[in-house]
């Protein structure tokens, strides 16, 4: 693989080619950048909070109770990362599927996922083989997985961004710790539970 | 305005997530497999230069629009609480190989799946603020 290759024409061009990680890196830096000047946190999980108050639940629960209007500015921002998404897809999708590395496709054969069928949608960005509207199984996966990223994010007060990024960034101990957490839960997923299911 | 420049950040940070690759399933699964060093240097990456950049805000002091000098109110250490949480979040993470930025990348690519998510992860905040009370903080 090699990223940012110069002969890509125009501006479009070369933005589509898959980026090194250390221009990605940089560049979600400055997202925390920008973040951070205009004033604000980078996080993105206390959206679902805000909107579990815009759905009403602050009048029953205390923790939901606060006056949502001071997180109009997230909904804004995730709403733009919806429209980022549609962007970066119709107009700066890569044109090879994402580079995995030749040991996780073999794996993943072994779990009978072709992975090279996936480059049709998506090219590599989303496991449709798992998660479609046909196949109950990954459904009820979906379900599970996405409660508990939404449980663990509040309970331990944030995300990826918030302490992976952000606290991190700002050298704080409690992120430090959560970051630990995410990597223990997520080793023990992918060697310990998935293979039971798809081993 | 204020309200659209966060969109527009927002919008970038589609973007940037989207060509980073760290909104896919597969670069997820292989970064718990530990076969790929790409998503560990984004992280690192990312923490690196971040974290000299809010030494530089803090130090020169490059202040925010509000004027004021960037501070980070430290959180509660509560080694249980961090750790646990983070378990309960990283078994969701490698499940679903998306955290909560991607679940709505996701969806602006067309996965209309990503529904599934974003709604699940919504409910799991919700139970949190209903038995939150019974957890240790």
């Amino acid at each position: 693989m090699e990223p940012l290759l110069l002969e890509s024409t125009g501006v479009l061009g070369f933005l589509s080619q898959p980026w090194h990680w250390a221009v990605s890196g940089t560049a979600i830096a400055l997202i925390l950048f920008t973040m951070t000047w205009m004033g604000r946190s980078f996080g993105v999980s206390m959206a679902f909070k805000s909107m579990c108050t815009f759905a009403g639940a602050g009048k029953k629960f205390e923790f939901f109770k606060f006056n949502v209007k001071d997180e109009y500015w997230r909904l804004a921002f995730v709403g733009g990362a919806v429209v980022g998404g549609f962007i970066a897809a119709q107009f700066l999708s890569s044109p090879d599927p994402v580079d995995i590395s030749g040991s996780t496709i073999a794996h993943l054969k072994d779990w009978n996922i072709e992975y090279y069928l996936t480059t049709d949608e998506g090219s590599g960005l989303f496991n449709t083989f798992w998660f479609n509207f046909h196949n109950a199984g990954g459904i009820v996966l979906a379900i599970v997985g996405g409660f508990l990223v939404g449980f663990g994010s509040r309970y331990g007060d944030g995300c990826t961004s918030g302490h992976a990024i952000s606290g991190l960034a700002h050298l704080q101990l409690p992120s430090l710790l959560a970051v630990i957490g995410f990597f223990i839960g997520g080793l023990l997923m992918t060697w310990g539970i998935l293979p039971l299911l798809f081993g | 305005m204020r309200i659209f420049s966060f969109f527009l950040v927002g919008i970038a940070f589609g973007i940037i997530l989207t060509k980073s690759e760290a909104i896919s399933w597969f670069r997820i699964h292989e970064m718990f497999r530990f076969e790929n060093f790409h998503m560990y240097g984004i992280i690192s990456t990312a923490v690196i230069v971040g974290a000299i950049l809010m030494y530089a805000m803090k130090k020169l002091p490059i202040k925010t629009l509000d004027g004021n000098v960037v501070s980070y109110t430290p959180m509660k250490l509560n080694v249980t609480r961090h750790i646990g949480a983070g378990v309960i979040f990283g078994l969701g993470w490698a499940i679903t190989g998306c955290c909560p930025g991607p679940m709505f990348i996701l969806l602006g690519h067309g996965f209309f799946f990503a529904i599934v998510l974003l709604l699940s992860a919504i409910l799991g905040t919700f139970v949190y603020g209903v038995v939150k009370d019974k957890l240790p903080h």
